[in-house]
């Protein structure tokens, strides 16, 4: 579509679209939540005129559980086996912001093995979402073999997992005061030789995904997030820094150990479904070296576990917290509030896919195909469960 | 069906007067005139070898529907990719309702999400079967205490087989499969038929938690 | 990061400065002042960020709070300012809109009608369902609202969910004659 496409159809004072269903020049179209092209459980209403969307409307909460409410019910360590459901596909962020929270405001230390450990296990989840999301963009243009590839390498990841943790998708390693366990023997070297499978894959993706001409003449100028609305609508991670904005919680806000890895972020200015994909693709293979980096760093053994209260008895003195990490979309926050009572006053999630799939998303998919409305909402990693909670 | 106020009634669906192409002008009641009223009726379960032989036809074709209603969905790439393929039992995933005949209610169904899986299982063409993967389909599991979340998915939708754990992995849902296959070969799988012959009973528990109604009785 | 505080203080007579860590700071600014001081860290002090909208329910005393969390992607610094507002019994509390600073902030002002019962008034579509479909209870995220009545209530337990104390449980289960037998032997053993 060359020409401008802006100004139709017409529009009010207020900058809303004239739309009169009754006229039979547009369609109510629903997308989702039963669909093959959309992530996850939730639904799109769109309006179309032809094949163009000319108005578009996310409804969330069809997997509204009531966390926040659910974890004003629990004792600090109840709260864990509750929270890591609050994102599916990646776990160990939750993990993290809700025991760093708890950490935080009842005041403990964690031990330096402790860190590792728990920067391992955050760089695996990761890992494991990018293998599949990666080849996941080219699947919603109908190239699926990436993502075969990749759901098998994604396999022996949680197989990783589930020797270090016990758990294939739920790990329910990071608690608060440190980790569950060690590193089992052996793993350093297990982890390695997949990393290796992981390499070839890499080769292998570009070859396929990147100098492919559909991929790239149909993702390519599709989904353009403009550098400005970065800030007024709330951009995060990946989808940030294909717009040219460096956003990465990891390099501007260090936590646990980040500072002492090596590791640089990819930013590109085009602003486009190609050019996320793009910086993704570098994030995974940033997130092999790094897995890399923190297995050659880390100490041998040590301490796992600070000293923590009776956590049956565990009374946390009033206060407040923001705590933040970078999962694989983008900033990963949890606000949280305590009271001075054995259980949370207030927990909220703060998820990049909020802003993704809400304002924004409504924005980007005016005047796209309706063909490329499961590209734009792959590209921005739009995860259902962290934003109706 | 005496008609009174709704206030959650769509607007879509309100009594509305629309011009008819020859320019009459006529009243529509969408939920009466746009949907079938028909109720549903149980399909003839037969006997003998050609019963015996349509049973096997259809354990080994089960064609899932391709709806993730809960978090247990994650766990369906993996199935249908190389590693675990389940492929190779005749289970494949289909994208519309109309095609399959295998509901997979994955993990906690949220009240909104149940008003759209009764939708997508009234669709299906009979016999259907539904498998329910978790313990919140059993018990609620996690979120027994939620406010919008169900406990108990045999209370509004026939369950044929339940696949506990939270989450089940891939072997155990292909194990709950072969199972399921077990049962269809049994003759015990017309589940759909009980759903059909206690519909009274299923709507009204399903209209006691789904007060945003707003479809016809019966999704044909 | 100073300097934004120091202006809250000064113009805005913001109180209650709690500095969490370097580079996190919660500041309790008046309701009526909120959107100025908003605004001004927005457009000047370069708080471009608006990270979320979000609730805290002080039931016993009486408030609501509402929390602005905004970031500073410059100096790498947030701010959270807290608001709070007379609680309500019967929710409707009311607080102006943002949405024209952030267009994304209608969306967690949609989610705090629904779930706290906050209005704002102004901020478009705040009326309009969008987590919960058909709710006609209180908003459930008030602290009043009792999550377990309601699914017990509206849901259909199965049964199985009933907890015992283990102590007493383990000795009814033990001798069902005499429930207090071992209390009294152990006594009994100290005793003697």
């Amino acid at each position: 579509m060359n020409e401008d496409r802006s100004l139709y159809p017409e529009h009010d004072e207020n900058g809303k679209p004239i739309i009169d269903l009754e006229s039979h020049k547009f369609l109510k179209l629903w997308q989702g939540p039963q669909h093959p092209g959309i992530t996850g459980n939730m639904s799109l209403e769109l309006t179309v005129s032809g094949d163009e969307i000319v108005e578009s409307k996310t409804h969330v909460g069809y997997l509204h559980r009531g966390f926040e409410k659910l974890l004003e019910r629990r004792l600090f360590v109840q709260c864990m086996p509750t929270s890591i459901r609050l994102c599916v596909a990646e776990p160990d962020p939750n993990e993290y912001i809700v025991s760093t929270a708890v950490e935080e405001l009842g005041g403990i230390e964690i031990p330096d093995n402790a860190k590792w450990l728990r920067m391992l296990s955050l760089e695996m989840a990761r890992l494991q979402v990018l293998l599949r999301g990666v080849p996941g963009q080219a699947g919603t243009f109908a190239l699926g073999l990436g993502y075969q590839w990749g759901n098998y390498l994604r396999d022996l990841i949680l197989d990783s997992f589930e020797e270090l943790t016990g758990g294939r998708v739920y790990h329910m390693y990071i608690i608060p005061g440190g980790v569950r366990g060690n590193l089992p023997e052996g793993f350093k070297g297990r982890m390695l030789e997949k990393l290796k499978l992981i390499d070839e894959f890499v080769v292998k993706i570009d070859k396929l995904i990147f100098q492919n001409v559909v991929f790239e003449s149909r993702a390519k100028g599709l989904g353009h997030i403009p550098k400005e609305w970065v800030d007024k609508y709330g951009v995060y991670g990946p989808a940030a820094r294909a717009s040219g904005v460096m956003r990465d919680v990891r390099k501007t806000n260090p936590y646990l150990n980040y500072d002492q890895l090596d590791f640089e972020p990819h930013v590109t200015t085009e602003g486009d479904v190609y050019a996320r994909s793009v910086v993704r693709y570098n994030d995974l293979q940033m997130t092999v070296d790094m897995i890399r980096q923190i297995l050659d760093k880390m100490p041998d053994g040590g301490d796992i576990r600070a000293q923590t209260p009776n956590v049956l008895h565990w009374k946390i003195p009033k206060g407040e917290t923001y705590v933040k990490c970078e999962s694989s979309r983008g900033e990963y926050g949890m606000y949280f509030v305590t009271d001075g009572s054995d259980k949370p006053r207030r927990a909220h999630l703060k998820g990049p896919s909020y802003t993704h799939a809400n304002a924004l998303l409504d924005k980007l998919l005016i005047n796209a195909n309706i063909a490329d409305t499961a590209a734009i909402m792959v590209s921005l990693a739009t995860c259902p469960p962290e934003i109706e909670r | 069906m005496e008609e009174k106020k709704d206030k959650f009634l769509a607007p879509e669906n309100e009594v509305r007067q629309v011009s008819a192409p020859d320019g009459s002008i006529i009243e529509v009641d969408p939920l009466k005139d746009y949907f079938s009223q028909e109720k549903p009726e149980p399909y003839k379960v037969g006997s003998g070898p050609v019963e015996n032989f349509l049973n096997w036809a259809r354990a080994e074709s089960l064609w899932v529907l391709g709806f993730g209603t809960g978090c247990g969905s994650i766990e369906i790439p993996p199935l249908v990719t190389p590693r675990f393929d389940m492929y190779r039992f005749g289970v494949q995933m289909r994208a519309t309702p109309r095609q399959s005949n295998v509901f997979i209610i994955s993990g906690y169904l949220a009240i909104k999400t149940l008003k759209r899986a009764i939708r997508a299982y009234e669709q299906m063409p009979s016999p259907k079967y539904i498998v329910a993967l978790g313990s919140c389909t059993i018990n609620g599991g996690m979120y027994y205490d939620s406010y919008n979340t169900i406990n108990r998915l045999d209370q509004y939708l026939p369950v044929d087989a339940y696949i506990a754990g939270c989450m089940p992995r891939p072997e155990a849902l292909l194990a709950g499969f072969a199972e399921l296959k077990k049962l269809i070969k049994a003759g015990k799988g017309h589940k759909a038929n009980e759903y059909v012959e206690n519909l009274e009973w299923y709507k009204t528990n399903q209209k006691k938690i789904i007060k945003d109604w707003n479809m016809p009785d019966y999704n044909w | 990061m100073q300097k934004g505080i120091n202006n809250l203080i000064e113009k805005f007579g913001a109180s209650d400065l709690v500095e969490r860590r370097s580079g996190l700071s919660f500041i309790t600014v008046d309701q009526t002042k909120a959107v100025a001081a908003i605004t001004h860290l927005k457009d000047i002090d370069g708080y471009t960020v608006l990270s979320f909208i979000t609730a805290a329910d002080w039931i016993e005393d009486g408030k609501m709070q509402l929390t602005y969390m905004l970031n500073n992607p410059a100096e790498v610094a947030e701010i959270a300012i807290r608001v709070m507002l007379e609680r309500k019994k019967e929710a409707g509390e009311s607080m102006e809109t943002i949405h024209h600073l952030w267009p994304n902030a209608k969306k967690w002002q949609q989610e705090l009608k629904e779930m706290y019962g906050v209005d704002f008034p102004t901020s478009p579509g705040v009326n309009d369902s969008f987590i919960l479909e058909g709710w006609d209870d209180m908003p459930p995220n008030r602290r009043d609202f009792d999550t377990k009545q309601y699914a017990e209530d509206t849901f259909f337990p199965r049964g199985g969910r009933v907890t015992h104390d283990p102590a007493t449980y383990m000795r009814e289960q033990l001798d069902p004659k005499d429930p207090q037998y071992y209390t009294k032997k152990k006594k009994k053993d100290i005793n003697s």
